[in-house]
């Protein structure tokens, strides 16, 4: 993290930078590479936007031609309307913002508590959160199925409801980690301050740490509503019923039974969200990536 | 710590009244209002270990001792269950379908590790030295990785329509070449789908290496230029062993994320042609939510068992790593 302080460079000196052969190889490279992304990672992307808004049969016809019979922006409006994609939206959204919201307290008031509460078997605690990490995803799908099938104490099964996805999606050992981490790391000055100025735990929680902790709270709510989003195999299981999918879930199935101008335009709609908090929150999604990429379970 | 200190410090009157009052009290050596106080933080951070308790206790802690119990009993939901010994093991390890699944998945994470694993390398290493815009290289990298899965594989699947007017196919055309059947051609379809899944993926690691390439430390390059070192002797003794870590970290994380590839053979070929495509996590879902007969969850449950094992010694690694590098 030195490098910014001492001089702004990398791999090539300022010197080989002056140089003419080298200068004109890092812009040629540049530009290839520069290339190469827009059509790899653009490209699919604007294709699909361009076949969204054709019809059908240009689509198979000419799949690489710009609309050569016209445009035909019925295809959102059939999509979001008779194909119901608005409900399927709305779906995804209560899913996303129920997980987001299981997600955050779940990580805020357990990583609060063994950071700053410190609890006498807070260690062994965190061990056992921290071992959930080393259990690959694959482990669960059976067993918690059945979980949901006939969890303990509710009784009846939790199938086909959305807390289906929102609870379990609370269990992210991740999240808990990287709040407690964070947690402590603030000053503990100004917790002692706050508790001789008379806050207790739940006005230290509540107007202290969480108005200290935006940056960490940002990453995990974008992690919590990206990985919502594209969940795929688990809310296909515990979501039978149509009425209730996620878009993930129920575009697979569409395409069996929707015209393909039509399903263009549905799949189009699903991507329009994710990219847009993409650009928007650019520098925070690229600097939670950067973070080690260790949401992978 | 019992009951009744909690009663008598609730009854004591307000919290916020007692702690006010706290400071110069404490300096009195009072026993007792200390076992109390503690009782009483003691609630308190139970109320803030309850959501933390309850969602990890119901949703994963119990559920990973129900899986290792699982795999050694018969399970359908309707009778109780029976204890089985190893036989979900053999019966897994007589299923010839098996060891298929087990070639499949390894021939898909070697395939992602020679098209996935050098691409984002060479790929950071160039944008590292961008000056200006690098934000748009990023962008652009990264946007893949966005997409939602599912929206990304019905897309490719249209890209990759067998005949001569799918997408791909069409561009082929051009240079004079294919209709490639992408999908049904046994020795095509995997390579197809490790490409899509190449795409979806190689942004994250892209700005993971370009994140490290950022803390390389610059004195180190001045260092080995004063040596008289050039670009490719910097790129190889200064550049790839300062990323040596990360390098081994990404290289861990996809080893543990391919073996569990579901996606991809799911909703391309749903396994198919000829099983050419079923890999290990659609084997498990097959044996628990296909089945005919039933779930059969005892021996989804052995399969996912013997797949952790050998994937949590994967963590370990990547987590001993993770820890040596960022202290």
């Amino acid at each position: 993290m030195a490098a910014q302080t001492t001089t702004d460079r990398g791999l090539l000196a300022p010197t080989d930078r002056k140089r003419a052969s080298v200068r004109w190889s890092t812009r040629l490279l540049h530009g290839l590479l520069l290339a190469i992304l827009a059509v790899a990672g653009l490209g699919p992307m604007l294709w699909l936007a361009k076949a969204a808004v054709t019809p059908t049969q240009d689509t198979l016809r000419h799949p690489m031609a710009l609309w050569p019979n016209g445009i035909d922006l019925a295809n959102l409006a059939e999509a979001w309307t008779r194909v119901e994609i608005d409900k399927y939206f709305f779906n995804t959204i209560a899913l996303a913002a129920g997980s987001w919201a299981v997600q955050l307290l779940v990580a805020a008031t357990g990583g609060y508590a063994l950071a700053v509460l410190r609890p006498r078997l807070g260690r062994y605690l965190s061990g056992a959160v921290l071992a959930t990490l080393f259990v690959p995803s694959v482990v669960l799908l059976v067993p918690l199925y059945l979980t949901i099938l006939d969890p303990p104490v509710v009784g009846t099964s939790m199938l086909n409801t959305f807390w289906a996805v929102w609870l379990p999606a609370g269990a992210n050992a991740f999240n808990v980690l990287l709040m407690q981490r964070f947690f402590a790391n603030l000053p503990r000055e100004v917790f002692e301050a706050a508790r001789v100025d008379g806050a207790g735990p739940y006005r230290l929680f509540w107007s202290i740490v969480l108005p200290m902790s935006r940056p960490v709270i940002g990453v995990v709510s974008v992690f919590a509503v990206i990985a919502s989003w594209k969940d795929f195999l688990w809310p296909m299981l515990v979501l039978p019923d149509p009425a209730l999918q996620p878009l993930s879930v129920r575009l697979p199935a569409l395409q069996q039974f929707v015209e393909l101008d039509v399903f263009l335009a549905a799949l189009a709609i699903s991507s329009l969200i994710p990219i847009a908090l993409f650009l928007v929150f650019q520098r925070l999604f690229l600097s939670s990536a950067g973070l080690g990429g260790a949401v992978k379970g | 710590m019992t009951t009744t200190d909690i009663r008598t410090s609730g009854a004591s009157g307000g919290g916020v009244a007692g702690h006010q009052a706290g400071p110069p009290r404490a300096a009195r050596p009072g026993r007792p209002r200390a076992r109390l106080a503690r009782a009483r933080s003691g609630l308190h951070t139970l109320v803030f270990l309850a959501p933390m308790l309850i969602v990890f206790g119901v949703f994963s802690w119990l559920p990973i001792g129900r899986a290792v119990v699982m795999s050694f009993q018969r399970t359908n939901l309707v009778t109780d269950p029976v204890f089985v010994g190893f036989a979900n093991f053999q019966q897994v390890f007589a299923d010839p379908q098996l060891w298929t699944a087990i070639q499949n998945t390894g021939y898909f994470a070697l395939l992602a590790l020679l098209f996935g694993y050098p691409v984002p390398l060479v790929a950071a290493v160039l944008m590292s030295e961008v000056r200006k815009a690098r934000g748009l290289f990023s962008a652009l990298a990264y946007l893949p990785v966005v997409v939602p899965p599912v929206v990304a594989v019905l897309l490719w699947k249209l890209f990759y329509d067998a005949g001569e007017d799918g997408v791909f196919n069409t561009i082929l055309g051009w240079f004079g070449l294919g209709p490639v059947a992408w999908l049904q051609d046994a020795d095509v379809v995997m390579p197809s789908l490790v490409l899509e899944a190449t795409w979806a993926a190689a942004g994250g690691t892209v700005i993971i290496y370009l994140a490290a390439l950022v803390g390389v430390d610059p004195s180190l390059y001045e260092a080995a230029e004063i040596d008289g070192a050039g670009v490719w002797r910097k790129l190889w003794h200064i550049t790839l062993p300062q990323l040596r870590g990360v390098l081994l970290i990404t290289f861990i994380l996809q080893i543990i994320g391919t073996a569990q590839v579901f996606l991809e053979p799911f909703l391309f070929t749903d396994g198919g042609p000829a099983n050419r495509t079923l890999t290990l996590l659609l084997l498990i879902y097959r044996y628990a939510f296909t089945n005919s007969l039933g779930g059969d969850y005892g021996a989804a449950a052995a399969l996912s068992l013997m797949l952790a094992v050998v994937l949590a010694a994967f963590s370990m690694l990547y987590f001993r790593l993770t820890r040596k590098w960022s202290s």
